[in-house]
């Protein structure tokens, strides 16, 4: 699903974020990216969201090489993935309902579809009974949820969510973190970014350590070995 | 369609001040642009009551057969400038004398011989009231045998055609700058709107939305505030037109306004101001464009490993370890 080789990125300052990163993730996989502040974490989360472009090497996502992607396939890459952010990023002026069915509006989904598709993803993330509160009338945990039912809404291959907990309390964390995990569980691979060890600590999935803008621990290449025993 | 027009409407009432600055801003511009427009209006319609007299008189000889002038003047009517003919016998012309220099009534009245030649007048068609028209024809009225004279007042009509260069020249200048004006205050305030709703356009992108459907709604806005601005310029022009023409006290009560056509033209100036503002604010792409660095490939150091120091690999190993310590304890 993704194919990070021999990946680079320089700023135009000449700065290096991203040092030779290699890495595969398949179908079905959660993957925890770890790593410091400027670590390169979110420069991997922009690359596969097309947002960047590598400056040496390949960057495969859904089928997209992005290091080739047109401008106009941006949106249709896009549409394939769900992307969540710590600043949850709602449109303040817009329901919960109506920030999820602006995602499928953008997509032009048929609009007899959107009201049922967006109770559907609502009831997945806990909040159908919120369905028409604002932002600011929801918590920092109801806020990511719905964030994550927009990023589901349309089906996503693919959910990137670069440090989802990052701005919520541990209740809000715990809850944040168990839903990615369901989401996961029902075969959508999940990429998320994190510096919070003790949630990277709870679970046995994969993990993909970024320091200085090079890949320094990989579980599955540096410790299949291990993990086999 | 329907969801690019609820959204461009959606942005005023997102920001109805912000809207509201904009199609006020538009609408000064306009009236602007418009109050100079009907002072032209007004200059033309002036300078056409003033070429409406260009006039080129031919004075006959005398004995010249009255059939000669007849068809003479058929030749003349069919001239492409000439508007029309009109033949002035010598008794017209001393009656019209009597008639017009009351001054010289008793003089005319005493007269034994009537002095004043026949004429032909000749009217020109508009567009044919420049020095150069009047010129020609007159030359050519020149080449009948019969004509002893032509006159029709060459430095009038020379000072007149220059009048009209002049106003012609100042009214595309001060207009194409007042037109700029009015685009890039169009153009500011779009951009303010876009900088507005930038969290909204990187939310936008964000879930895959096409370079289209993200320009359209501001493209239909600008068009909008356009209509709006323009229409209310209409208004404002219409009011000044008003109140300038009864403050005169009546000495300008020959003033005109603009005809519908006119209107409907500001109007459409304004729409197309508006889209211009927009398509100079969202530019050819509000889409954030993949940035692309500059790299020398020979530079590219290799990767480093550092698995054995690795804080993941720590966490990696030590969940490893309660894994297996869960599995034995099982």
């Amino acid at each position: 699903m993704i194919r990070f080789n021999n990946v680079y990125k320089a700023y135009p300052n000449g700065a290096l974020a991203l040092k030779d990163v290699t890495f595969h993730v398949s179908k079905g996989e959660f993957v925890f990216l770890t790593g410091h502040s400027g670590a390169g974490k979110s420069t991997i989360m922009k690359l596969l969201f097309a947002e960047q472009k590598p400056s040496a090497g390949e960057v495969r996502v859904s089928g997209y090489n992005v290091s080739t992607l047109k401008a106009d396939d941006v949106p249709r890459l896009r549409r394939r993935l769900g992307v969540v952010f710590q600043d949850f990023r709602l449109l303040e002026d817009r329901t919960a309902a109506e920030n999820i069915a602006f995602a499928l509006e953008v997509t032009g989904a048929r609009t007899d579809t959107i009201a049922a598709r967006v109770m559907r993803v609502l009831t997945q993330v806990g909040l159908s009974a919120k369905s028409r509160a604002y932002p600011r009338e929801l918590s920092g945990g109801e806020q990511q949820r719905v964030a994550i039912a927009r990023a589901l809404v349309n089906d996503p291959a693919i959910l990137l969510a670069d440090e989802p907990t990052g701005n919520l309390d541990e209740r809000a964390t715990r809850g944040v973190f168990q839903l990615l995990r369901d989401i996961n569980a029902g075969g959508t691979v999940v990429v998320m970014a994190t510096h919070d060890l003790d949630l990277v600590r709870q679970t046995s999935y994969r993990i993909i350590e970024m320091r200085d803008g090079s890949l320094v621990f990989d579980s599955e290449v540096d410790e299949p070995a291990a993990e086999a025993k | 369609m329907k969801l690019l027009s609820r959204e461009a409407l959606l942005s005023f009432r997102r920001a109805p001040l912000l809207s509201a600055l904009s199609i006020t801003t538009i609408a000064f511009s306009l009236f602007t642009v418009g109050l100079f427009g009907l002072v032209a209006v007004n200059l033309r319609q002036a300078l056409r009551g003033l070429e409406e007299r260009v006039e080129i008189v031919a004075f006959v000889l005398r004995g010249t057969p009255s059939e000669t002038i007849a068809v003479a003047s058929q030749d003349i009517s069919a001239f492409p400038e000439v508007k029309d003919v009109n033949y002035v016998s010598e008794e017209e012309a001393l009656q019209r004398a009597r008639t017009e220099l009351v001054e010289f009534r008793d003089a005319y009245r005493d007269l034994q011989v009537n002095p004043l030649p026949a004429s032909i007048e000749i009217r020109m068609k508009e567009g044919y009231r420049d020095a150069a028209s009047v010129d020609r024809v007159a030359q050519r009225l020149k080449g009948f045998g019969f004509i002893e004279d032509v006159r029709y007042g060459r430095e009038w009509v020379q000072k007149l055609d220059s009048l009209r260069n002049i106003t012609g020249l100042v009214g595309l200048v001060i207009g194409m700058a007042f037109a700029a004006v009015a685009v890039v205050i169009i153009g500011v305030t779009i951009r303010l709107t876009i900088l507005q709703r930038a969290r909204e356009i990187s939310i936008m992108r964000l879930v895959g939305a096409t370079n289209w459907f993200i320009r359209g709604p501001f493209l239909l806005e600008g068009a909008l505030k356009g209509l709006l601005g323009g229409l209310l310029s209409v208004v404002l022009c219409y009011a000044g037109y008003i109140l300038f023409r009864d403050k005169s006290g009546g000495t300008l009560s020959g003033l005109v306004f603009f005809r519908p056509e006119h209107m409907a033209l500001i109007v459409v100036f304004g729409v197309l101001l508006g889209l211009c503002g927009s398509l100079v604010s969202v530019g050819p792409s509000p889409r954030g464009r993949c940035l692309s660095a500059s790299w020398a490939s020979t530079s590219i150091p290799s990767g480093l490993r550092l698995s054995s120091t690795s804080i993941g690999a720590a966490v990696w190993r030590t969940n490893r370890s309660s894994r297996m310590g869960r599995a034995s304890a099982l």
